[in-house]
């Protein structure tokens, strides 16, 4: 029984560490693409200069982010074995498609990071291009398992036996289109808001050099824009996340909610924490009504609360503050984006109010841990199932007893990584500052990329 | 074709492509650093040419291994993964350290030298234990306890068989590794660079003739069933030494303009040579994937699954094609890339 928390905890710390270099990994080079648009257009190479640091900053944690996916990967396989079987059967096309994509990827970041002196530019935004298109295309598709997770489709088992199998009935499982669609633009959203941060940092520190601060003006605002748009649509597909748990998974909206009994006009309650033994949310906001309009758009909906299901398969709790989290830093980075754009486009102000600017600091890790809760929530709010109502977790874990200690190596390894990547990070961008690079492209006039 | 022959020859095919490609990457990782030191040879910037846009797609290649292993032959993939945990773990904790440091080294030229280390060593042990995967399955090293298959991790570090295939993994991936970079030393015209790596690979030649040698003899005595299935198949194996002799000869002959040999044929010869060899390799370790118990019948996975993840095999070929000849056109025949310092 001890191993299972153990695995499940090796597992989830690996995800949640690869789930950073991931998520910008599909995130920035989206902002990478609008930028050598930006340069296409308007010819002013500060756009050219932001889409080569950028892809720096993408190398770099390319070089975290691919073996850790790799470490996702086979540790499926070594963790579960159980479940990779089941996997193997029925859902292995979208593992296999994801091969592809990670060569798309892989084959044009090359092209465009050690060959860009030597292509055109319209080649050089084709590459670009593909390489998200296939950022996004692996994030869509590995999260596709996770859909078939919570809705699994495509065959039956009869007697211990998988029989049935359709695998594309399981590759379109119910809950695919909605959860894929809901991973992409959260991660474009949080490369955004990351951009955005980092160029908010970078003004409050540069406010005397008028040109340092213009440029990182220019891709705050690239970052609030993009940032805000794809936070909406964060937004309204997570609404449709929220429906899709009310159809096919109820105790995990259950849980999420803290709604103990099924009722119809059921109350949303925003904050608190959920209390077992008292069967309600303490120190809450409640909204009548709001959570049957939420899950189907009518307040006479009938919520199904947690009493319906036996308790040893109810979600833990504390889920409720993960859904909460991430749901309020969406709505919060929604009004923060609109406010920004208020603010220099309608107002027409050159300068925000500091305060502001710590806002805007603040976005990226926001997003961030969204990403996290958003996961944690979604993985651990399918307790005790990793196949929800088709296989147990304690069923799928390895036979093996020894996992403690590789936990505490592979934490150790992840560790490591993430100082390395920080201190890398710094000391690049400190010993190439951006006077450097104007210097240099002053003086040539072809070629990003040196 | 069967279905199940059809897919353990993509399975197979991976494994090959995956093999030639990783014996590159990771000895070109380990020749970067060996010459790090030396200010006189273009050696290490040549290994760094080669090994800055490939690692990723090399990587790629393995993810693609493991899902073939796990979507063709799901039950296979139960046993490999719980008994392969503990070897599995470790080669996955080099990988991460290799991959990261090596990014870093390229990008903090303070710290080049002990980033270059550090993944010049990770890398180098690397093919060693991953080569242990094909010893496992040739039996007798899991126990069962308490219904739970194990790994014996110490008969396997103390089995002759399986050390020999060690030696045999760590001297091929030198090998090839230098005689590709003395192709590639040869189109960036560096005759100095070009000296050490054909001077490495003649060395290194024999030697993982040897370990292949030691392989098949202490086969006989581990893997009897595994020895007698290749010595069905001989001939392959004689046509695979005789092409170990045409990579001799053609490293040594004269070619033009004073330059000592002809590096591409010998690349092509050791390719055929390698390939041959697996391919009996192969065919003998039919129909076990992990003797005695796991076969590819019964381990295959369900048919409709089968055709699906095969149609799309051949989609994805045909869209990725074209992406690998232009990758291929602009890193290993571009002149401007090859020779470009850095
Ligand atoms: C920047 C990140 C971010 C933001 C701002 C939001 N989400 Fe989200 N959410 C994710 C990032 C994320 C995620 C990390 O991508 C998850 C985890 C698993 C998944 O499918 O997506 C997720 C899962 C997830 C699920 C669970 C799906 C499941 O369990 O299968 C629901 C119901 C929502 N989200 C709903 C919302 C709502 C109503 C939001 C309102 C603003 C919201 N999310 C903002
Ligand atoms: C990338 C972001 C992800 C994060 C941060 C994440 C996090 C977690 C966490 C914390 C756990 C442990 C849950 C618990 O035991 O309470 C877990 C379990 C698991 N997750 Fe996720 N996960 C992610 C993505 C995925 C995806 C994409 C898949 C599907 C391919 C997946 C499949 C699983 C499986 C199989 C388990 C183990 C069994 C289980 O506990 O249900 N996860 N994950
Ligand atoms: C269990 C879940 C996951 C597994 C097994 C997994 C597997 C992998 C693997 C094997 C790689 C390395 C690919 C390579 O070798 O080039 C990788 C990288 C990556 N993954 Fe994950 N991943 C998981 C979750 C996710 C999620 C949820 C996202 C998106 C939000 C994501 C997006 C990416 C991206 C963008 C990369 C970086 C570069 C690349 O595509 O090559 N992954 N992942």
């Amino acid at each position: 029984m001890g191993d299972v928390v153990i695995a499940r905890s090796l597992f989830g710390t690996t995800m949640g560490f690869h789930i950073i270099f991931a998520t910008l990994g599909v995130g920035i080079p989206l902002m990478i693409l609008i930028a050598e648009l930006m340069y296409q257009k308007t010819n002013n190479r500060d756009y050219a200069i932001m889409a080569k640091r950028w892809t720096k900053a993408k190398a770099v944690l390319l070089g975290v982010a691919i073996p850790t996916g790799t470490i996702a990967g086979v540790q499926l396989s070594l963790l579960w074995p159980g479940f990779m079987e089941v996997i193997g059967k029925v859902m292995a096309l979208p593992f296999q498609i994801e091969i592809y994509a990670f060569f798309v990827e892989a084959l044009f970041i090359s092209i465009y990071v050690y060959a860009a002196d030597r292509i055109s530019p319209w080649m050089r935004i084709l590459s670009v291009t593909l390489v998200t298109i296939g950022a996004a295309a692996s994030a869509v598709l590995i999260t596709n398992v996770h859909a078939f997770e919570g809705t699994p489709a495509g065959f039956r088992i009869e007697n211990g036996e998988i029989v049935d199998v359709d695998p594309w009935a399981a590759f379109f499982n119910p809950s695919f289109v909605v959860t894929a669609g809901h991973v992409a633009v959260s991660a474009f959203m949080t490369g955004a808001f990351v951009i955005a941060s980092v160029a908010a940092y970078k003004m409050l520190r540069n406010r005397g050099n008028k040109r340092i601060f213009q440029f990182h003006r220019k891709a705050l605002m690239m970052g609030l824009i993009v940032g805000g748009i794809f936070s909406f649509m964060t937004a309204l597909n997570g609404h449709e996340s929220a429906q899709q748990l009310h159809q096919f998974q109820p105790e995990k909206l259950a849980a999420a909610e803290g709604l103990f009994k099924t009722q119809s006009h059921a109350p949303l309650a925003i904050g608190g924490f959920t209390d077992r033994e008292t069967q309600e949310v303490k120190w809450g906001l409640e909204i009548p009504w709001a959570l049957s309009f939420l899950a189907d758009d009518r307040f006479d909906t009938v919520v199904v609360g947690l009493n319906d299901f036996p308790e040893e398969y109810w979600p833990p709790l504390f889920v409720h503050t993960l859904f909460n989290g991430m749901v309020g830093i969406g709505s919060f980075l929604i009004l923060l984006s609109f406010l920004g754009f208020l603010w220099s486009k309608i107002l027409k102000r050159p300068t925000f109010p500091t305060w502001l600017m710590w806002l805007f600091v603040a976005g990226g890790p926001l997003a961030m841990l969204a990403i996290e809760f958003g996961w944690i929530f979604a993985c651990t709010g399918r307790q005790p199932w990793v196949i929800y109502r088709v296989m147990l977790t304690a069923d799928a874990v390895t036979g093996n007893q020894n996992l403690a200690l590789l936990f505490f190596a592979f934490a150790a390894i992840y560790v490591l990584l993430g100082i390395a990547v920080v201190l890398v990070l710094r000391y690049y961008f400190k010993r190439h500052p951006l006077e450097d690079e104007w210097k240099e492209s002053d003086s040539t006039t072809n070629g990003i990329h040196a | 074709m069967t279905d199940v022959i059809l897919a353990i020859t993509v399975l197979w095919g991976f494994i090959f492509i995956y093999a030639v490609m990783a014996t590159m990457d990771f000895g070109a990782g380990f020749w970067s650093m060996l010459y790090i030191k030396s200010d006189k040879t273009n050696a290490t910037n040549i290994a760094n040419k080669y090994l800055s846009p490939t690692w990723e797609v090399t990587n790629v290649f393995i993810v693609a291994v493991v899902v073939a292993i796990y979507s063709f032959f799901p039950s296979a993939a139960y046993t490999l993964g719980t008994v392969l945990l503990i070897p599995g773990s470790i080669i996955l904790l080099l990988l991460a350290i290799r991959s990261g440091f090596l990014v870093f080294s390229h990008i903090v030229s303070d710290y080049e030298k002990p980033l270059t280390y550090i993944s010049g060593i990770t890398g180098f042990l690397i093919p060693a234990i991953l080569i242990l995967v094909l010893p496992i399955t040739h039996g007798g090293f899991v126990d069962n306890v308490n219904g739970v298959e194990q790994l014996m991790l110490g008969s396997v570090l103390t089995s002759p068989h399986a050390l020999s295939f060690v030696l045999f993994a760590v001297s091929s991936t030198l090998f090839l590794s230098s005689l590709l970079l003395a192709d590639f030393s040869k189109v960036a015209k560096d005759k100095h660079a070009y000296e050490i790596y054909r001077r490495d690979a003649l060395i290194l030649g024999p030697v993982s003739l040897l370990s292949a040698l030691l392989i098949m003899i202490t086969m006989r005595y581990e893997a009897f069933w595994l020895f007698n299935g290749m010595m069905d198949y001989l001939f392959w194996l004689v046509v695979s030494a005789a092409m170990f002799v045409v990579t001799g000869i053609a490293l040594i002959i004269p070619g033009k303009n004073g330059w000592t040999g002809l590096p591409r044929l010998g690349v092509v010869s050791a390719f055929i040579q390698y390939a041959l060899a697996s391919y009996a390799y192969g065919r003998a370790h039919l129909p076990y994937i992990i003797y005695p118990n796991v076969t590819i019948q019964n381990g295959f996975t369900d048919p409709a699954s089968f055709r699906a993840l095969f149609i799309s095999y051949i989609v994805g070929f045909i869209i990725l094609f074209p992406g690998f000849v232009y990758f291929w056109r602009l890193f290993m025949k571009d002149e401007r890339y090859i020779k470009n310092e850095h």
